[in-house]
């Protein structure tokens, strides 16, 4: 910065320098000097409605807004001077005349900004003696409460949901004293970053629901730790109470999630204290199963491991933390097997995909990109804050285009090139031959050459493949294309790991090295099956086979924080690890980032945290280096190991190989929605009271409906792979055509088969 | 020297057509400008020069305004009229609509000339229904005369005028809110700066003026600056219309020199009715504050002597109160008015207008308290100069004007349960 954009000014004194066209109030805030407000904050357009920050600058008749005033060499300004604190005071006497005195019943007593700046500027005696206002609550969907009698109209919600979250859910109706915030039309709030309004609105008018009368915010400790979900990994905060989750708040980190979270992050915790949490060790003995101890439940886990010599396969979540895979992959390797994988959701083992694949940039370097193409990804729902950083993005002038079989209902402009399952490989390469690489492709049409031009103008361009391309039975000829796309356009190609540790997954080696992947260790069936963190019917590429391969194993263990009916089925034993907030661990983000964290309660019952487990078992099973006393230890040799593992895109994959997924049938697209991503989500009761909690259905466009003699409402049945499902027919126009939508990991859906191939309707 | 500017067709038998305005000149002035291509500077400069003064209520000085804007800007420029004329008292510039729309539109292409403006819009308050079909139908007239449109009169600059009718909130009436409600949203002030002209209509600069002002301009422009100068008195160049209303026999709107004695605009209103006597004046408009009888009969209506009394020209809404009106009374249907009207987007305003009515009503009602009259005044002094619009001073300015020449009469209702008016 050059000294020509830097002013001087003097705020009550004290000489601040300060950037040029600043806002006085954040230059204050800079510098420690505090001033009041409420409608001001530092990521939402400024409003100056609230008239709390008002102060005094010399040569100026009146009292002013610091959040709107911009610094101007030589200014000098008074926080604190009888005219400023004449107006704060009088603005803070306004905002209480109608404010409810209800502050012991408020769920925001104790945090509360009104309460904390009255105390400093409000007076303990009112001169307001008429009635108060009293406005009617709303109902505007199950995470968010309101209070409007408490509302004091400094519109950060309303500004948030135009601004951030994307979609103008919440605006101001009414004038003077009878404007009121609310949703247009008696809506719900949809968006997935909702809670995020419960943070920023000052007063007690929108609270979170799940947290309502649970406890006050001095009986609350505070643990840092980082969100499961995701490959973003946003910094969290745990609140506690007697041992017990309360709820879950951002932590401020510019880096990686600014002061936002999803509202997946913050209100899944309320699925550790569903009623399948797995809290003793269980041994099923002629298909009754029986509680029992730890030491005979891993007694049992070492006898049924050695049975089955080295046929042995792992399949571990990668939701689990590096300390948890890195133990995994260390104690099946020990016993002589090779047969390890996270990539639980991944059909097209034919190899090639980059060895290492992130983000290929920074998360906060994502708002700065100038065009991206988005293939098989819907990072709006599964990134969330990944989407906003893409929002922003967009907002600066970026293009965006989508390739996908569905059309997503975004928060910013771009272009969705709809293209059925079975089609997303040849559109890509005709894009890539657009942009001049050299791949087959077929008839090169307006809309990819489009594309290929606005990622070969742009300066910042990124080739993104995300979830459903993951998923895809040609995910790595689609990584083979997009590469070339990516080479010929100059853009940086970038690879969005589907949960919060798939980047770490891979640098522990949780992974085969030459033994059998996720898929062909349930194609063909190994001896013994261990389980870690996930569920058989829900979190597998295709449950229908995993279910014929567990039925045929020997023996099964699951790790695992809950039990359930297809885990009951599958598994011999269920040893129950700790949950989310209940053990220390580390995850490695989509952007190459180690963020560890602790504990922040102990766990649930007998419940243990895996790396604990998977260390006895270890030291049951005679294995060598398995007496590891923290998790900090564990992590250091998984980091030793992991070391001179670089983050790599390259691929190596062809892009002219056979194509896994052809046939003139209807495919099916199974991907995973935003609440039914992990265990610890689908048991989150607010969360799946959402819009976004889809339930399984036939979502199918209108034409291929008519095809199918289909309407909205009918039932339908869906067969794949020869088993068959009955399911409610939606009709979806953002389907493609020779495509139905049929989700995976949702209940009804899990006797299927893979998330992607041939299926027929039947109308039942 | 009466209907000099904006009523000087009054004679007319239909002076909002073409025809008849054509008769006495319209059009002459933008004709002139455009073919003897009079440079925008030189006609920014005249009517500088001209003294003429925005006729909203701030008073303005229209040329300077229409100077700020900066012709090689990016965005487009603008020029906006505010015929919200929603001041309580205020009906002027429905005349002009009504009665010379043309020399309205006449004015609206010169500024937008002078400016090098895209389109011109002009802001209708919402009940106008009569005044905004005339002055549709006289869009319409002008367009097909050439007068507005592609290439005006061959001279290479297109411009067109749309109108916008309003929806009923006084709140449109303020500039930055007007222009928030032609964008379509809801509308509330914009804190400023950024003032229009810098930063206007659609993000481009524009120029906002009142009916009355915009429709001086052609004669402004056609008898000289120093013609219109003359007209008025030092520092309040021109006629100005008063709206005259209340307590007098012949209420109007009355065109006429700038500082004449308000008791020759009474008379020229036929003098008090029957029986009344003059108790004091609003003499600007509801936010106007109220001038006693004795003192208002010294004083002449321009910008200057109203000030010195303590209150404002303002709209030019002259309200004549008779003795028979209780100030406790009218103070809380103006209180009401302002409680109403707050678009309740700051604070102050929003929960202190309906403070200062509930205050008001209750020593109306007979339940006031001692120490009432000073709350009123320390709440309006926590609204006044706070907010971020003017509509939170023009709430305070009324009770101020009370308090201080008729405080008896408050204290009275306090101290006695009752009016002082009806004992």
């Amino acid at each position: 910065m050059t000294e020509d954009s830097m002013v001087t000014i003097e705020v009550d004194g004290q000489e601040l320098k300060a950037k040029a066209g600043a806002m006085l109030i954040d230059v204050a805030d800079e510098a420690g000097i505090d001033i009041p407000r409420f409608c001001y904050h530092n990521k939402l357009s400024v409003s100056a409605n609230c008239r709390m920050c008002l102060i005094e600058v010399e040569k100026v008749p009146k009292p002013i807004p610091a959040c709107a005033t911009s610094v101007m060499d030589g200014m000098k300004v008074y926080t604190k001077s009888p005219m400023a604190l004449a107006a704060q005071k009088g603005t803070m006497e306004f905002l209480l005349i109608n404010h409810p005195l209800d502050c012991p019943v408020c769920d925001q007593g104790g945090e509360c900004e009104l309460q904390d700046v009255s105390l400093a500027y409000g007076s303990d005696v009112t001169r307001f003696v008429e009635k108060k206002r009293i406005v009617p609550k709303k109902y505007i969907g199950p995470l968010v409460e309101t209070n409007f009698t408490r509302c004091i109209h400094c519109t950060r919600c309303v500004r948030f949901s135009a601004e951030i979250a994307g979609i103008r859910e919440m605006g101001a109706t009414g004038r003077g004293e009878y404007m009121k915030i609310g949703t247009y039309v008696e809506r719900t709030i949809d968006s997935e970053l909702s809670g995020n309004m419960i943070d920023i609105c000052p007063v007690g008018s929108l609270t979170s629901k799940p947290f309502r009368y649970q406890g006050r915010a001095w009986e609350l400790t505070q643990s840092d730790s980082v969100a499961p979900h995701d490959a973003v990994g946003s910094n969290i905060h745990i609140h506690v109470r007697d041992n017990r989750v309360m709820r879950v708040h951002p932590r401020a980190n510019e880096a990686v999630n600014e002061c936002w979270i999803s509202d997946r992050d913050r209100f899944s915790y309320e699925g550790l204290y569903s009623e399948d949490r797995l809290t003793t060790p269980m041994v099923k003995d002629n298909g009754q199963w029986t509680e029992t101890d730890w030491d005979t439940a891993l007694q049992r886990v070492a006898t049924g491991l050695k049975d089955a010599g080295t046929d042995i396969g792992a399949l571990l979540s990668p939701n689990s933390t590096v300390e948890e895979l890195y133990l995994a992959q260390k104690l099946v390797r020990s016993l002589g097997s090779d047969n390890i994988d996270f990539r639980l959701r991944q059909s097209d083992f034919r190899g090639g995909e980059p060895t290492l694949p992130w983000l290929g940039m920074a998360i906060d370097e994502v708002e700065a990109v100038d065009a991206a193409l988005i293939i098989g990804a819907n990072p709006r729902k599964d990134q969330p804050i990944l989407g906003h950083r893409l929002r922003k993005a967009v907002l600066n002038g970026a293009t965006i285009n989508y390739l996908n079989p569905l059309r997503y209902d975004l928060n910013y402009r771009a272009n969705q090139l709809l293209s059925a399952p079975a089609n997303m490989v040849d559109d890509l390469a005709a894009i890539a031959k657009a942009a001049g690489a050299s791949v087959v492709a077929g008839e090169v049409k307006p809309e990819h050459e489009a594309i290929a031009e606005q990622l070969k103008q742009a300066e910042s361009a990124v080739v993104m493949l995300g979830n459903l391309a993951a998923s895809h039975p040609d995910y790595t000829t689609l990584c083979a294309t997009a590469s070339e796309l990516a080479k010929a356009s100059g853009a940086k190609i970038a690879f969005v790991g589907e949960a919060a540790n798939s980047t770490g997954a891979r640098m522990v080696g949780a992974m085969p090295a030459s033994g059998l992947n996720a898929q062909s260790m349930l194609a063909e069936p190994c001896k013994a099956y261990l389980l870690m963190n996930l569920e058989p019917d829900l979190d597998l590429w295709n449950p229908a086979q995993a279910q014929s391969a567990f039925d045929q194993a020997g023996f099964v263990v699951a790790i695992t924080a809950y039990r359930s009916a297809a885990l009951e089925t599958a598994a011999d034993v269920l040893l129950p690890m700790a949950g989310f907030a209940e053990t220390s661990g580390t995850y490695v983000n989509g952007a190459g980032i180690w963020q560890s964290f602790s504990g922040a309660v102990t766990p649930m019952g007998e419940a243990r945290p895996a790396w604990k487990i998977l260390r006895v078992m270890g030291n049951l099973l005679d294995a060598e280096g398995f007496e590891q006393v923290s998790s900090q230890e564990v992590l250091e040799e998984a980091k030793a190991g992991a070391e001179g593992k670089q983050l790599d895109n390259s691929v190596t994959a062809s892009p002219s190989q056979a194509r896994m997924l052809s046939g003139s049938g209807l495919m099916r697209i199974g991907d995973v929605p935003i609440y039914a991503t992990d265990a610890m989500v689908r048991r989150a009761p607010a969360l799946q009271k959402t819009n976004d909690a889809i339930t399984a259905a036939v979502r199918i466009n209108p034409t291929e409906a008519a095809k199918a003699g289909l309407d909205d409402g009918d039932k339908a049945d869906v067969i794949q792979d020869g088993n068959r499902v009955t399911l409610p027919v939606e009709i979806d126009p953002g389907v493609a055509d020779g495509s139905v939508r049929v989700c995976a990991a949702l209940a009804g859906s899990e006797t299927l088969g893979g998330q992607f191939g041939e299926v027929t309707l039947e109308k039942a | 020297m009466a209907n000099e500017v904006c009523f000087r067709n009054m004679d007319l038998d239909q002076p909002w057509t073409l025809e008849q305005y054509k008769s006495r000149g319209g059009y002459e002035v933008l004709t002139k400008i455009l073919t003897e291509k009079i440079t925008q500077d030189e006609v920014i400069e005249q009517v500088k020069e001209s003294g003429l003064r925005g006729r909203g209520g701030a008073g303005f000085p229209a040329g300077l305004k229409w100077s700020f804007i900066n012709r090689n800007s990016e965005t487009n420029r603008y020029v906006v009229c505010n015929s919200d004329e929603g001041e309580p008292g205020t009906f002027k510039d429905r005349d002009i609509l009504r009665y010379n729309p043309h020399q309205l539109i006449e004015g609206m292409i010169i500024c937008g000339y002078a400016i090098d403006a895209a389109a011109g819009y002009n802001y209708i308050r919402g009940e106008f229904w009569e005044p905004y079909e005339r002055f549709e139908a006289a869009l319409e007239e002008a367009r097909a005369a050439g007068f507005l449109g592609d290439n005006i009169l061959g001279s290479g600059f297109n411009y067109d005028v749309h109108s916008h009718l309003g929806a009923g909130a006084y709140i449109c009436g303020e500039e930055s809110a007007l222009l928030e409600s032609i964008e379509g949203k809801k509308g509330q002030p914009r804190y400023k700066p950024p003032f229009p002209a810098h930063y206007g209509l659609y993000g481009g600069p524009t120029v906002i003026n009142n009916t009355e002002t915009l429709s001086s301009v052609p004669m402004v422009l056609k008898n000289g600056a120093e013609w219109f100068k003359d007209l008025g008195v030092e520092n309040s160049a021109g006629t100005k219309l008063f709206a005259v209303s209340g307590a007098v026999k012949n209420p109007g709107v009355f065109e006429v020199p700038m500082g004449i004695p308000f008791a020759e605009l009474l008379e020229l209103a036929g003098g008090m009715q029957d029986g009344k006597k003059l108790k004091a004046v609003i003499p600007g408009g509801c936010s106007a504050p109220v001038i006693p009888a004795d003192e208002m009969m010294q004083l002449n209506m321009d910008y200057d002597s109203i000030a010195k009394a303590g209150s404002m020209l303002g709209s030019g809404a002259v309200v004549v109160i008779d003795d028979s009106v209780c100030m406790v009374k009218l103070l809380e249907r103006m209180s009401y008015f302002y409680h109403e009207e707050s678009c309740g987007q700051c604070t102050p305003c929003r929960e202190g207008t309906g403070w200062l009515y509930r205050v008001v009503s209750r020593i109306e009602r007979g339940e006031g308290r001692p120490e009432d009259l000073d709350l009123l005044s320390s709440v309006g002094g926590n609204i006044a100069g706070r907010t971020i619009c003017a509509l939170g001073d023009a709430a305070v300015m009324p009770v101020n004007g009370m308090l201080k020449h008729f405080r008896d009469e408050f204290q009275y209702h306090i101290d006695n349960k009752k009016c002082l008016v009806d004992s």
